[in-house]
């Protein structure tokens, strides 16, 4: 039975934008070419390896010592990041100085510059014989070729993530509420504690996590500066890399499949937190 | 990731109330802290690369690229480059279209796979594809048949850098498609515009800023791809070595003057990069402002 659309002719229907098609199809199968069919073929190749051969593979002592200092010295490097990277964020936010828009832009550089060229210029300065090394080597502190040097390393790396993140939740804080709290009698730190850190917490945690996943994953700028020794400066991706030269692909995918699946895990804990951040702002 | 960001950039800083503001020590400490911790983790790795580039003068500088090697990664990466950026911009115009302007089921999901190359280790964005092109990989006995070389040669590298960069200009353009929303485009429609009349003279006015800014931030990543494109281009000198690579193979050797100055090159571009962005992103700000300026007018409309 054919059915009778009633339709209203004074209800204008706003006609359809043109292209639907065209880009959806695009986008799918460019998406499914570059991306989504390469990363499946991770998934298959390891669904090819046995239990034994995976397990035996990840917690092989070399591989949980990668592991190990990969995440530690992520979350060390994230933390230091936190902390300081919420005060450039302020002083960026809040106070003006000179020069303040050429430091801002600055903020960015580990995300410009090659991660071989950080790596390298790191090394230099962390080395015996660099700037930085020196000192620190009189003061009895390894920098460069130690996990110091792989923290080090991270925190570069991570800073923009936790500025970027943080600056327009700060920018965003109603100066009312500060005003508020401090009409109400309480003391700048007092604000700061109980008004402004709960504001922007969501923001702070996705920065953290931000900078955490990246750390994760890094490789340019950590390689040259960590020394490479395996069981205590060898960084999980590094490990990828060894077990491919030594044409022990297995070994390379069942690594790469626990860090995708950390990536992951990232992904879902930072939209999660957005979604949070959201449902609060309304 | 930069992008999530460039709209809060250069935040002035608002004049606050002085019940609400920091004391002057306080002010003063804070910004003494955030500058050198800055200057201690930016400034110097900056400063380096040229000090030690030029540590044994400018002859030993110039004379780091008169070499053939380095000629050949210059012009990989800039090849890289020129293969890897149009790409990404007409997959992320396409992408920011059918996101923005059409409602369909499954839309956060594509906009969470899109993001997905930021997610993943550059090493294992380099082994995916050895895994699918690579001597035991998927399609590797098909490719060794027939005498196609992707793993260790530069369709590779093209690929590994098409993946890593791929989600930048598309999320440059999706939130500000949608901000904008489709009434200019709509209005053009019943002007009797046609689909690419309608992009070419109301769309691509609206996101040129963006769109450049996605650019900026794609070549950059592109031309300094390390992670992803060491797995996948074997080091063969001359031949698939890109200038990250180059700096690290000459590095390795000892051939530090020469590494530096390569890596210098990069450093500037790393600084172009951030000049660009600025300036765009002051653009685009002015933009936003006029775009919001216009959506609240019209609101205000009976």
């Amino acid at each position: 039975m054919a059915r009778i659309k009633i339709v209203n002719p004074f209800k204008r229907r706003p006609g359809r934008i043109p292209g639907f098609g065209l880009t959806l199809g695009v986008t799918v199968s460019y998406l499914s070419l570059v991306v989504l069919i390469p990363l499946l073929g991770l998934v298959i190749k390891t669904a090819e390896l046995s239990w034994g051969q995976f397990w035996g593979t990840i917690s092989n002592d070399r591989v949980l010592a990668s592991f190990g200092l990969s995440v530690g010295g992520s979350l060390v490097a994230a933390t230091v990041n936190l902390v300081f990277g919420f005060v450039v964020a302020w002083v960026l936010v809040r106070y003006s100085f000179p020069g303040r828009r050429i430091v801002d832009a600055l903020v960015d550089l580990p995300f410009a510059m090659p991660t071989a060229v950080s790596g390298i210029a790191l090394t230099a300065l962390y080395a015996r014989t660099g700037w930085l090394g020196g000192p620190l080597d009189a003061l009895g502190v390894k920098a460069a070729f130690s996990r110091l040097g792989v923290v080090i390393a991270l925190i570069f790396i991570g800073l923009p993530f936790v500025v970027r993140t943080l600056q327009p939740a700060l920018a965003d804080l109603e100066s009312e509420i500060e005003e508020a709290a401090a009409s109400l009698g309480a003391g700048r730190v007092q604000t700061i504690r109980r008004v402004i850190v709960p504001a922007v917490l969501p923001a702070v945690l996705t920065g953290f996590a931000l900078a955490f996943a990246r750390a994760v994953g890094e490789y340019g700028s950590v390689v040259f500066i960590s020394g490479n020794m395996p069981m205590r400066t060898e960084i999980t991706p590094l490990l990828i890399i060894t077990k491919l030269e030594q044409y022990d692909t297995a070994g390379a995918t069942a690594i790469a499949v626990v860090l995708l699946g950390f990536s992951f895990l990232m992904l879902l804990a930072v939209n999660m937190l957005q979604l949070w951040s959201t449902a609060r702002s309304r | 990731m930069a992008g999530s960001a460039s709209m809060s950039v250069a935040v002035g800083a608002r004049a606050a109330p002085p019940a609400t503001r920091d004391a002057p020590a306080v002010r003063w400490t804070l910004t003494a802290i955030a500058l050198a911790f800055l200057a201690l983790f930016l400034v110097l790795p900056l400063v380096v690369v040229f000090a030690e580039a030029f540590r044994e003068g400018i002859g030993a500088y110039l004379a780091s690229f008169d070499d053939p090697d380095a000629l050949a990664a210059i012009s990989l990466t800039l090849l890289t480059a020129a293969v890897a950026v149009p790409l990404n911009v007409a997959f992320g115009i396409c992408a920011a279209w059918a996101i923005t302007k059409f409602k369909f089921p499954g839309r956060p999901l594509l906009v969470t796979l899109i993001d997905l190359p930021f997610a993943v280790s550059p090493v294992v964005a380099g082994l995916i594809f050895v895994l699918v092109f690579g001597l035991q990989g998927w399609l590797g006995p098909w490719l060794v048949a027939r005498d196609i070389r992707v793993i260790f040669a530069v369709p590779g590298i093209v690929l590994a850098t098409l993946f890593i960069t791929f989600p930048f200009v598309a999320r440059e353009l999706i939130p500000l498609m949608e901000e904008q929303g489709t009434e200019e485009e709509q209005a053009a429609m019943t002007l009797g515009a046609r689909g690419w009349t309608i992009f070419r003279r109301v769309t691509l006015p609206n996101i040129r800023w963006a769109l450049l800014y996605g650019v900026i931030l794609c070549n950059a990543r592109a031309m300094g791809e390390f992670g992803a494109v060491s797995v996948v281009s074997g080091h063969i000198r001359g031949r698939t070595n890109t200038l990250p690579l180059h700096v690290e193979i000459l590095y390795n050797e000892y051939s530090f003057v020469a590494a530096f100055a390569t890596a210098s090159l990069l450093a500037v571009l790393a600084i172009a990069t951030l000049v660009l962005k600025s300036l765009v992103e002051y653009r685009i700000q002015r933009q936003v402002a006029r775009a919001s300026a216009g959506a609240a007018g019209r609101e205000a409309l009976p």
